[in-house]
C-alpha cells in the first residue's frame, strides 16, 4: 500500500514538474512577437530554397523558376506595366480641383516611400495601407474615391511603388497594444483555412511555394507584397494589393471581404512586416 | 410468402413519404434553415460562394414552380453553410498549427 502511495506521489511530483516547465512554453508562443516571427518566416524560406538570393524572393514564381526567370527578364525590357507608371505619374502631379496634390497629403511629395505603407495609425488605431490613404486624400480634398481594386489605384501605386524600387521595406509596429493586436489578427488571416476548398493563403504561399497549381507556379509568401501592385496577364491588367486578396479568397471558393477592411488591412500589414529588410520590386509582372 | 410480402409492403411505406413531391411550404422551410445558417456563417466572415450558388439555385428553382429541385438545392446549401461554420470555429484555434515558428 505504502509503495503505491509512493508510486502515486511520485507520478503526481513529475506530472506537477513537467507542467511547470511546459507552461512557461506555453505562455511563450502566445505571447506576440513579431521581431521573432519575422525572423522565423525568413529564415524558413531562406533553408527551403537555399539557392534563392534573399533580395530575389520578392520576385514572386520567377525567384522559383529559371526558365520563367528569363521569360520574366525579356518580358521587362518593354514592362506590361508601362503605362500604368506613365499615367500614376501624370495622376500624382496633376492637381485636384481645389488646387491641392497628392504630394500635400504624403511626406516627401509621395515619392519613395512606398516602403512605409502600411503603417500604423495610433489615432485611429488601426492599419492604414497605401491605397487607403490614397482615397482619404482624395475624399479629403473633395474627390471621389477610386476603386480599389485597379486602374487609377493601381496606376498611382503602381508608380509609387516604382520611386522606391530597391529600398528595402521598413514596416514598424509602434509600441501599443492595439497595433500588437493588429499584426496579430493579420497573422490569424493568413494562415486560417477558409472556403470550400479549406486553404489559407499558407496553404499555398507557404506550404507550397515554386509547386503548380493548374498553370500556375505559386509564389512565396516572402516578399509577396514587395512586388505590388501587379500587371497579371490572367487579369489582362493591373491588380492592387486589394485585388490579390479579393482574387484568393474567391480561388478558395470564400466570398471575399470587402477591400479595405480590417482583415485586409491587417494581414497586409503582418505580410509587408515580416518582409522587412527585402527590397521593394513593385511593380510587378505575373502569368 | 407471406412474411417476405409484409416486408415489402413495409419497405414501401417507409419509403412512400420520400418520395413525395416536395410542395411550396417544404422549399419555404428548408431554405429558412439554409438562409439562417448562410447568415450564420456570414457573421463569422467565413461565407462561402458556393453557398450563395446553391441558394440562389434553390431560388431560381422554386421560382419556375419545381420544387423537388428547390428543395435539394436549399438543403445543399444549409450543409455547405454548416461546413463553413465548422470550419471557422475549428479555425479559431487550428490556425496556430501552420504558423511557422
Amino acid at each position: 500500500m505504502k509503495v503505491r502511495i509512493h508510486l502515486l506521489l511520485g507520478s503526481l511530483g513529475a506530472a506537477l514538474v513537467a507542467f511547470a516547465l511546459a507552461a512557461p512554453r506555453v505562455t511563450a508562443a502566445d505571447k506576440v512577437d513579431p521581431v521573432a516571427d519575422a525572423k522565423a518566416f525568413q529564415n524558413f524560406f531562406f533553408q527551403k530554397f537555399p539557392n534563392v538570393k534573399h533580395e530575389d524572393f520578392v520576385n514572386g514564381p520567377y525567384s522559383m523558376n529559371e526558365d520563367m526567370k528569363r521569360q520574366w527578364q525579356e518580358k521587362e525590357e518593354f514592362p506590361p506595366y508601362e503605362f500604368a507608371l506613365d499615367a500614376g505619374k501624370e495622376m500624382l502631379s496633376t492637381p485636384f480641383k481645389n488646387g491641392k496634390t497628392y504630394a500635400d497629403c504624403f511626406p516627401n511629395g509621395g515619392i519613395g516611400i512606398r516602403q512605409n505603407y502600411p503603417y500604423f495609425d495610433s489615432g485611429e488605431g488601426k492599419v492604414v495601407t497605401l491605397e487607403l490613404a490614397l482615397n482619404r486624400c482624395r475624399e479629403a480634398n473633395g474627390e471621389a474615391p477610386y476603386s480599389y481594386v485597379k486602374d487609377e489605384m493601381a496606376s498611382l501605386t503602381a508608380y509609387m511603388a516604382y520611386t522606391s524600387r530597391g529600398k528595402p521595406m521598413d514596416i514598424k509596429i509602434p509600441d501599443d497594444p492595439r497595433a500588437l493586436a493588429a499584426y496579430e489578427n493579420g497573422k490569424r488571416y493568413f494562415y486560417t483555412r477558409r472556403g470550400q476548398m479549406n486553404f489559407s493563403c499558407a496553404s499555398c504561399h507557404v506550404q507550397s511555394p515554386g509547386e503548380r497549381i493548374r498553370a500556375e507556379t505559386l509564389a512565396p509568401a516572402l516578399g509577396i507584397l514587395n512586388a505590388m501592385p501587379i500587371y497579371r496577364s490572367e487579369w489582362s491588367g493591373m491588380g492592387t494589393t486589394s485585388r490579390r486578396f479579393v482574387t484568393c479568397n474567391s480561388q478558395t471558393r470564400a466570398v471575399p471581404l470587402e477591400p479595405q477592411s480590417d482583415e485586409y488591412r491587417d494581414v497586409e500589414y503582418f505580410l509587408s512586416y515580416v518582409a522587412n529588410g527585402l527590397p521593394i520590386s513593385g511593380p510587378g509582372a505575373r502569368p | 410468402m407471406k412474411r417476405s410480402l409484409g416486408l415489402a409492403m413495409l419497405l414501401a411505406l417507409s419509403l412512400a413519404p420520400s418520395a413525395r413531391a416536395a410542395n411550396e411550404a417544404d422549399y419555404k422551410a428548408a431554405y429558412a434553415a439554409a438562409e439562417a445558417a448562410s447568415k450564420e456563417a456570414a457573421g463569422m466572415r467565413n461565407q462561402w460562394t458556393v453557398t450563395l450558388s446553391a441558394l440562389a439555385a434553390a431560388k431560381k428553382a422554386a421560382d419556375g414552380g419545381d420544387f423537388d429541385r428547390a428543395v435539394a438545392a436549399a438543403r445543399e446549401a444549409e450543409a455547405l453553410a454548416k461546413a463553413s461554420i465548422f470550419q471557422a470555429s475549428s479555425e479559431k484555434e487550428a490556425w496556430k498549427a501552420m504558423e511557422i515558428r
